[in-house]
């Protein structure tokens, strides 16, 4: 037995002594997915949380290893399985600067790839406050979330043939062209769905008891928050505006006008779980607004012509050239990267490394849950917002 | 600061023998390192007011194949105030025998990020890292035998009694 290994069992042998030692998890309902956490209380107070991980392992990088780059997008999809999207246009995108194609793609792909990225986000928030509702003992807006979610997994599978899991963006190019009428249904989507988050704001951003519930509560500040890699709206949580659609600029995103919304305590103090929260309500309206202006694009300039054919660009073989490459971009959770190592002779890359923003966002629960009451532990593992499938891989 | 720049300071700060070598062939460069100076190499490149590499986005373990026996780790930082990347690389020969593991320092001092990441690289290739303070297994169960991605890995057939198939 390692010795990192018999410390910690020799740890959790003394805790059981003095303290009590709690499981919370694997199958607990507000540990979102398979996680468990031992905790080390004092009565009820956390005086240490142990995350311990696994649970979902499917091997992704063992799979990536084995399989072409086509082949692995469909795993990419079950990495982050609430914003399916998202990953694959990472991959995607990494694999494509790798072959130097990334600068032929058309205009009316990248759009279509940030429309149904930017649909897939929203989706991907309305789960986290959504079920962040449920963790803190609101029921109502998680029917309201998952109903106005369901619109769009509609859209999306009329796109793809999918609900959740798509494998729609291909590396040159889209599985399919949109479906005739789709601009028209997320048109009216977007329409239905602004007054309904007005709605959602009365009911629990304002609402006083989950104010007293988040406000104050697993305050992360900013330096933490770096050093220990945290991302996306948990960086932003606490007041840094670092958006890789900013900063990189990728795919079409210098074109679209849009803000980043940070948090700054209004409710308590800066990068508290309030604020983690609202970041979320505030980029669901700011991606509202990138759907609508892609939408524009798509109805104008980019339209649909009957000769475009999304799979014109798409490379037969993929053998990028001998290098290492790692790709970065916004997830729907943070800072998603893949690091590839390609031989340059095999269409299977040698290595890929997969960076989950949850993993890192995940990693800082110990640190900023000491001495908190387990009550208050849900609130903070509620607002970190992670997906199993994407800490495990 | 660009990439020569970076070279120049390292260069300056620790002597020349600090970089044993780069890679700048493909659409990011790398700085291979002396494998037992990373960690002071990443605490001068996050501290240094001209660098401020300040966040640790990936850290990966590599496993370069059986015949050139030699496994690696690959960090790729980020600067928050600078937006620039910078991708460093160290490596080691190893016998790939399971009582002899690869071995680097740990920059868990450095980035906490480090953490979960080096567990995984010592989960999944079997790379140790020195000075880590809490280095076990973190996706697989923690009685696992053998190192999953290795290139050299067997298919376990039974896990506890248990048929895999």
């Amino acid at each position: 037995m390692n010795e990192a290994l018999q410390r910690y069992t020799k740890k959790i042998a003394n805790a059981a002594v003095e303290d009590m030692v709690l499981n919370m998890g694997p199958q607990h309902p507000s540990t979102h997915g398979v996680l468990r956490l031992e905790l080390i209380t004092d009565g009820e107070i956390v005086k240490e949380v142990i995350p311990h991980l696994g649970y979902l392992h499917r091997c992704f990088e063992k799979h990536a290893e084995s399989l072409t780059y086509q082949q692995t997008i469909p795993f990419t999809d079950r990495m982050d399985y609430l914003a399916s999207m998202n990953n694959s246009h990472a991959f995607v995108m990494g694999v494509e600067r790798m072959m130097g194609i990334d600068k032929d793609i058309p205009k009316r792909i990248e759009y279509i790839r940030v429309l149904v990225c930017e649909l897939n986000r929203i989706a991907s928030h309305l789960i986290a406050i959504g079920t962040y509702g449920i963790d803190i003992g609101a029921f109502t807006p998680f029917l309201w979330c998952f109903r106005d979610r369901e619109h769009i997994m509609g859209m999306l599978e009329w796109a793809s043939g999918s609900r959740m899991l798509y494998n729609y963006i291909w590396v040159g190019g889209l599985f399919y062209d949109l479906p005739v009428g789709f601009e028209e249904r997320c048109r009216e989507f977007v329409d239905y769905f602004k007054p309904k988050m007005v709605e959602l704001n009365e009911l629990l951003t304002d609402n006083q008891v989950f104010i007293s519930r988040t406000a104050n509560v697993g305050v992360l500040p900013l330096d933490v928050a770096i050093n220990y890699g945290c991302s996306g709206p948990m960086l932003r949580g606490s007041g840094l505006k670092w958006d890789l659609r900013r900063i990189d600029g990728y795919s079409v995103y210098p074109e679209l006008e849009f803000d980043i919304p940070v948090g700054t305590g209004l409710m308590g103090s800066v990068g508290d779980c309030w604020d983690r929260y609202k970041v979320r309500i505030d980029e669901i309206e700011q991606s509202l607004k990138m759907v609508e202006q892609c939408l524009d694009r798509l109805q104008k300039e980019l339209k649909r012509t009957p000769e475009f054919d999304p799979r014109a660009k798409m490379p037969r073989k993929i053998i990028p050239k001998a290098q290492d490459y790692y790709v970065r971009c916004e997830g729907a959770k943070g800072e998603l990267g893949f690091y590839f190592m390609c031989d340059g002779k095999s269409e299977i890359p040698t290595r890929v490394k997969s960076r989950g923003p949850s993993f890192s966002n995940l990693s800082v629960l110990p640190e900023i849950s000491k001495g908190v009451m387990i009550a208050d532990l849900i609130a903070i593992v509620g607002s970190i917002d992670f997906v199993l499938g994407e800490v495990d891989r | 600061m660009s990439f020569e720049g970076i070279k120049a300071l390292l260069a300056a700060k620790f002597g020349a023998d600090v970089i044993v070598g780069e890679e700048t062939g493909g659409l990011q460069s790398a700085l291979l390192i002396d494998a037992d100076r990373i960690t002071d190499v990443c605490l001068e490149l996050r501290n240094n007011p001209d660098t401020y590499f300040d966040f640790l986005s990936s850290l990966s373990g590599v496993d370069y194949g059986v015949e050139v026996g030699k496994f690696g780790v690959v960090y790729h930082l980020a600067s928050i105030p600078y937006k620039t990347q910078l991708t460093l690389k160290i490596s080691k020969e190893n016998s790939r025998d399971l009582a002899d593991l690869p071995s680097f320092p740990s920059i868990y001092s450095v980035y906490r990020s480090a953490d979960w990441h080096e567990r995984e690289a010592y989960d999944m290739l079997g790379i140790f890292f020195e000075g880590h303070p809490d280095l076990r297994r973190i996706l697989m169960p923690d009685d696992w035998e053998g190192f999953p991605l290795r290139k050299d890995y067997k298919n376990a057939e039974y896990y506890k009694g248990i048929k895999i198939d």
